[in-house]
C-alpha cells in the first residue's frame, strides 16, 4: 500500500474535495458550523477572511493529526485533537491582529469560536485519524471550501440586498446597486442586515440543493 | 513503549504541551510590535474623529502628527502639566482606578484647519458587559463638546454597542460640561426624548439602558477631574 502507486490528484483523491462542496456540504447537508454563518454574514469580507481562517484551521489540524495519527494515545486523542486546533486559531488571530486589524476586529470573538466549529473536531475524529497526510489535507481543503463556500454566498446576498454594497478584502465596500434605482423607488432590506436572514437563506440554499439532487432528500 | 500505558500517555501529552508552548510564545512575541502599532493606529483614528477628522490606517499617522503632533500632556488632578510622562501611552484603564488626586490627566490639544484650537479628553468606564471608552473634543471655551465619540469591547449588538453610531454619538455636539454659575455639571445621558433643550442632557438608547448610563458615569468621572484645567 504505497502512496506513490496512486496519482496525488486521483479521482478519489479529489472526491474528498468536491464532495463536501456539494452532496456531504458540512453546512447545508451536515448542518455545522451554523452559528458563525448566521454570525460573520452581514459583509462579505468578514464572511472571506473567516472562511480563509476556517480552511486555514481544518487543512493543519487535518494534516497534523493525521502525521501524528499513529502516536496519540487514544484516551486523550480527544485532547490532543483540542490543543491542535487550539493553537492553530490563536495563530490566525495573531496574525490577523498584526496583518488584519480592523477586519480582525469585525470577526472579534468568531475567529476564536472556530476552536468550537463541529466541522474542524469532526472531520479529525472521521477523517484525519484514520488516513495519510495527503488525502487528509484534500479533506481539510474540501470542507474549509465547503464551509466558505456557504458563507460567502450568504453573505453576498445578505449584503447585497441588505446595503445595496459588497465589501472585498483590500477594496472596501464597493456600491453595486446604482442609485438610479434608489431613485425609482428600490430600497434596501433592512431586515437582510438581521441574523433571522442568515438562517432563511441558508434554508433557502438547502431547498435549492435539494430539489436538484433528489438522493438528498431523507424518506 | 506500550502506546496505551500511562506512562507513554503523560510523556506525549507532556512534550506536547510544551512545544505548542514554545510555538505560540514565539509567534506572539515575533508579531508583538506589530500588533501594538495596529493599536496605536486604531486609538490615533479613534482620537482625530473626535474632532471630525476623517482618517485610514495608512494616513492617520501622518495627520496625527499634522494637527496635534507634540501637544499632548499630562495634567494632574491640579491642572498643572507633569512632565515625564507622555500623553499617548497613559494607560487609561489603569488610571481610572486609581483615586481622583493621584490620577494622571491626559489630554490632547489640536489645531484645525481653520486655527481653531480643540481640546481632546480621552475617557473611559464600564458598560453591561465591559470597558467602553471614548474621546470628547471640546471648543477653545473648554465648555462646549465640539464632538464624541465613543468604543466598546462588547456590548449588546444593536443595544448598547450603537454607542458607536453617529445616531448616539451626534447630540453631544454644542453641549456643556459647565453651568451657567460655573460649576461642573458633566453630561447626564438620560430617557429618550428627556433632553430637550437641556444643554446637559443627551438621549440615551432604549434597550440599552446601562450601556447608556455607563457613558453618562463614564463622563462625570473622567471629565471631573479637570475642572481646574478647564476652568484656567
Amino acid at each position: 500500500m504505497s502512496s506513490e502507486k496512486e496519482p496525488l490528484f486521483s479521482a478519489k483523491n479529489l472526491k474528498l474535495i468536491t464532495t463536501p462542496l456539494g452532496a456531504q456540504n458540512p453546512i447545508t447537508i451536515q448542518v455545522l458550523g451554523i452559528c458563525s454563518a448566521l454570525a460573520v454574514t452581514v459583509k462579505l469580507e468578514p464572511a472571506i477572511v473567516l472562511s480563509i481562517s476556517v480552511m486555514f484551521v481544518t487543512v493543519f489540524s487535518n494534516l497534523i493529526i493525521s502525521l501524528l495519527r499513529n502516536t496519540i494515545p487514544s484516551r486523550i486523542r480527544i485532547i490532543v485533537q483540542l490543543v491542535v486546533v487550539a493553537s492553530l486559531v490563536i495563530i490566525v488571530d495573531q496574525v490577523l491582529k498584526a496583518f488584519a486589524y480592523e477586519v480582525s476586529l469585525q470577526l472579534s470573538v468568531f475567529v476564536g469560536l472556530i476552536i468550537t466549529n463541529c466541522i474542524i473536531m469532526g472531520r479529525l475524529e472521521a477523517f484525519a485519524l484514520g488516513n495519510k497526510p495527503w488525502p487528509a489535507v484534500l479533506d481539510g481543503i474540501g470542507n474549509g471550501a465547503g464551509y466558505g463556500f456557504i458563507l460567502i454566498v450568504v453573505a453576498f446576498f445578505r449584503e447585497l440586498f441588505g446595503t445595496g454594497n459588497l465589501t472585498l478584502p483590500g477594496l472596501g465596500a464597493i456600491q453595486v446597486i446604482p442609485d438610479v434605482f434608489y431613485e425609482w423607488g428600490y430600497a434596501n432590506n433592512g431586515f437582510m442586515i438581521l441574523p433571522p436572514m442568515a438562517l432563511v437563506v441558508v434554508g433557502i440554499i438547502i431547498w435549492v440543493q435539494r430539489s436538484r439532487d433528489k438522493d438528498l432528500i431523507e424518506s | 513503549m506500550d502506546r496505551q500505558g500511562n506512562t507513554y500517555t503523560f510523556l506525549y501529552a507532556s512534550v506536547m504541551v510544551i512545544v505548542v508552548a514554545a510555538i505560540l510564545a514565539f509567534l506572539a512575541q515575533s508579531l508583538k510590535p506589530m500588533q501594538d502599532k495596529n493599536a496605536a493606529v486604531a486609538k490615533k483614528m479613534d482620537i482625530l474623529k473626535s474632532v471630525q477628522i476623517e482618517s485610514t490606517a495608512a494616513d492617520a499617522e501622518v495627520k496625527f502628527e499634522k494637527y496635534i503632533g507634540s501637544n499632548a500632556y499630562v495634567l494632574n488632578i491640579n491642572g498643572e502639566k507633569q512632565s515625564g510622562m507622555e500623553a499617548f501611552t497613559v494607560d487609561l484603564a489603569k488610571e481610572v482606578k486609581k483615586s481622583d488626586a493621584e490620577r494622571a490627566y491626559p489630554i490632547y490639544e489640536c489645531k484645525l484647519d481653520n486655527g481653531s484650537v480643540k481640546y481632546i479628553i480621552p475617557v473611559r468606564g464600564k458598560g453591561l458587559w465591559g470597558p467602553i471608552w471614548g474621546y470628547v473634543s471640546l471648543n477653545d471655551d473648554k465648555n462646549t463638546v465640539f464632538g464624541a465619540i465613543f468604543g466598546h469591547k462588547g456590548e449588546t449588538p444593536g443595544l448598547g454597542a450603537e454607542i458607536t453610531t453617529p445616531m448616539f454619538q451626534d447630540p453631544f455636539k454644542g453641549k456643556q460640561l459647565f453651568d451657567q454659575g460655573g460649576s461642573f455639571a458633566s453630561i447626564e445621558v438620560v430617557k429618550q426624548g428627556q433632553s430637550q433643550g437641556d444643554l446637559h442632557k443627551v438621549d440615551g438608547i432604549s434597550g440599552g439602558t446601562i450601556t447608556s448610563v455607563g457613558v453618562g458615569t463614564m463622563l462625570e468621572d473622567c471629565l471631573v477631574g479637570y475642572e481646574k484645567f478647564l476652568k484656567n
